[in-house]
């Protein structure tokens, strides 16, 4: 079986976000960057997948030079290669776009449910539609039984199972796998597990990200004394009208 | 050019976001068509009219009664077709993003996800969304001419704007592929108050102790009309369900109220709550994080303050 793991490069989950250039670029002075947090989830799976019934895991991330020591970690983590389609992931279609150009003869295509920069969590049904292809997610669990693919995916207040038969495109979250610590060994065998670079493909881009902005500050706390429980009450009802 | 709402239901009644689209799509100003898939009672169906739809299609499909995500895609394509709309509108949602990505690709439309606000139309198509888990906005343009908009959660105030609309129904073709995917099980709360949508929500982390201390919680959350919620260590545990975990890496949520007891306030957590309108925080160490992001604060041992606040509440009713 051939698994491919898309992952991206993302902010930490504490990073402070800020904008450069008129608010028009991301500030990446500080920050450091990691697998995106549910992508580390489906890598997991994809690996113990690998464990239990045999199958190559191969990365895939659409982005710049500075997204290759991220690429490596996944690598150290447990997969076999890795593909970096040189380019900047501007949006949600141009990145399904290049995924999909690599995505054709694997069995499973396995993603976050959703990146932590842009938060769309479309990237999957994008890439299942361009490959006419069933794309399912969030998906908290994933058996492989033949050709069959028994899930579980979380809707409001609750779960549905799914099944589905092979190719898909499922995107990842807890607690679907652990996500898995690189060990020494690891880490050395990445150094030499083939990294492909490859250049995109055009694609008319169907939006533009044109500014960013930060959310107005918030204001003062107003602290209520535990013995005055009932002015609490009465800030919510009057003063915030929330009640 | 004419607008296409995708309304969804739960327990066989319309949601609130979806009319919360719809009132997006109507405050858009052009005429606003809303589709609704399965079987919906008639009265619910006409009742999306007081909020802005010139007219309501309705697809009795029993097979629609299960979300399935291809099926519900090909029905609003053929849809949008028909009604020669150019646009879709839908509420941010497990059926409503993928369903909303799907027709996208479909037609070749542009996509926006998680909206904030009505688009701006001087000087190109701009869309405001969400991003960075609510610490940013972007301002994006949409360049096609076919659009898909996925709102996020308030994104539009609710109100009655119009009466009853007709109800017709819409004869779609769907194929046995459609269905390749087949939902074997739904396992949902009914009833309660779903955590994504609910206007109040009660959240508990690992402050309180352990599982057996929740009832405190439950009672509070049952005074305010509450969802309940967690943190994710709170889920990782056991203590409560994994769909309660509320954060970065799990629901995010934008109520009126956001109630926060023994949560230490940690970063991921609160880009799960940071589109809350008003955030209370009851914690017994007053350096905790979260009361930097709150609005009201108290500092003392929940297992005292909160059933004085459920008492409080109660006595104020
Ligand atoms: C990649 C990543 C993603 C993450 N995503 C999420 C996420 O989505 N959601 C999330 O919640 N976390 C997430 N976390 C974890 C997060 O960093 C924190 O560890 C977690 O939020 C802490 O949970 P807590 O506040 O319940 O527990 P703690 O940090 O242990 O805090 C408990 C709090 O309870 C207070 N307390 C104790 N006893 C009482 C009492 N009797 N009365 C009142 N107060 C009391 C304490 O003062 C303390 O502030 C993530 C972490 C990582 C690394
Ligand atoms: N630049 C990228 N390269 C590879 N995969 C990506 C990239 N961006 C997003 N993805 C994948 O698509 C999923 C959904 O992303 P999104 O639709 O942006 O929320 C992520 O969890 C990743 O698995």
């Amino acid at each position: 079986m051939k698994i491919l793991v898309c992952i991206s490069h993302v902010p930490d989950t504490t990073s402070k976000i800020n904008f450069v250039e008129d608010n028009t670029k991301f500030d990446a002075a500080g920050v450091q960057f990691i697998i995106g947090p549910y992508d580390d989830y489906a890598l997991a799976r994809a690996i113990e997948l690998k464990e239990s019934m045999g199958a190559t895991v191969t990365v895939l991330n659409v982005g710049q030079a500075e997204t290759e020591p991220t690429i490596r970690k996944a690598l150290a983590i447990g997969a076999d290669d890795a593909i970096r389609v040189n380019a900047f992931p501007s949006d949600s279609f141009f990145v399904a776009s290049q995924i999909a150009e690599h995505a054709k003869g694997f069995d499973l295509v396995l993603m976050g449910r959703e990146s932590i920069d842009y938060n769309t969590g479309v990237v999957h049904s994008m890439v299942g539609e361009m490959l006419g292809i069933p794309s399912l997610s969030p998906v908290m669990k994933l058996d492989i039984e033949g050709d069959l693919v028994k899930m579980q995916r979380e809707i409001e207040g609750g779960k549905e199972s799914l099944e589905a038969k092979l190719p898909l495109v499922a995107g990842c979250q807890e607690p679907i796998a652990e996500w898995k610590i690189p060990n020494m060994r690891g880490i050395m065998s990445a150094r030499t597990k083939p990294l492909n670079v490859v250049e995109p493909k055009a694609v008319d881009k169907p939006v533009d990200f044109k500014k960013y902005e930060l959310p107005p500050a918030k204001g003062a706390v107003k602290m209520i004394s535990e013995d005055n429980v009932s002015e609490l009450v009465t800030l919510l009802k009057n003063e915030a009208k929330v009640l | 050019m004419a607008i296409l709402v995708f309304v969804e239901s739960a327990d066989g009644k319309i949601k609130k976001t979806s009319l919360e689209a719809v009132a997006f799509a109507h405050a858009m100003g052009d005429a606003v068509t809303a589709i609704a898939l399965g079987t919906i009672d008639s009265g619910e169906l006409e009742a999306i009219g007081k909020y802005g739809a010139n007219k309501v299609l309705s697809v009795a499909d029993a097979r629609l009664d299960q979300g399935v995500i291809k099926a519900y895609a090909a029905v609003l394509m053929q849809a949008m077709e028909a009604e020669g709309a150019d646009t879709l509108v839908l509420a941010n949602s497990s059926l409503g993003t993928p369903v909303g990505a799907s027709v996208a690709i479909k037609m070749g439309a542009s996509l926006a996800s998680n909206v904030i606000e009505l688009p701006k139309t001087d000087g190109g198509y701009i869309v405001k969304q969400s991003i960075y888990t609510g610490k940013a906005f972007a301002q994006v343009e949409l360049k096609n001419e076919k659009k898909v908009i996925g709102i996020k959660k308030n994104a539009v105030e609710l109100k009655e704007v119009g009466s009853n609309a007709t109800v017709s129904a819409f004869a779609a073709t769907l194929s046995e592929d459609d269905f390749g995917t087949k939902i074997t099980a739904t396992d949902k709360a009914t009833g309660d108050i779903l955590l994504p949508e609910a206007e109040i929500v009660v959240s508990g982390g690992r402050g309180m102790k352990g599982p057996e201390h929740w009832g405190m919680l439950e009672e509070l959350a049952k005074t305010l009309g509450a969802a309940t919620g967690c943190s994710k260590p709170v889920s990782d545990i056991g203590w409560r369900p994994h769909h309660e975990h509320v954060g970065q890496t799990g629901v995010k949520v934008a109520p009126q109220l956001y109630v926060a007891i023994g949560i230490s306030g940690a970063i991921q957590h609160l880009a799960g709550v940071n589109s809350s309108k008003c955030i209370v925080v009851i914690n017994k160490d007053a350096d905790a994080p979260f009361f930097k992001a709150a609005d009201y604060g108290i500092v003392g041992d929940a297992f005292d303050v909160v059933p004085k606040l459920t008492e409080a509440l109660k006595a104020a009713k």
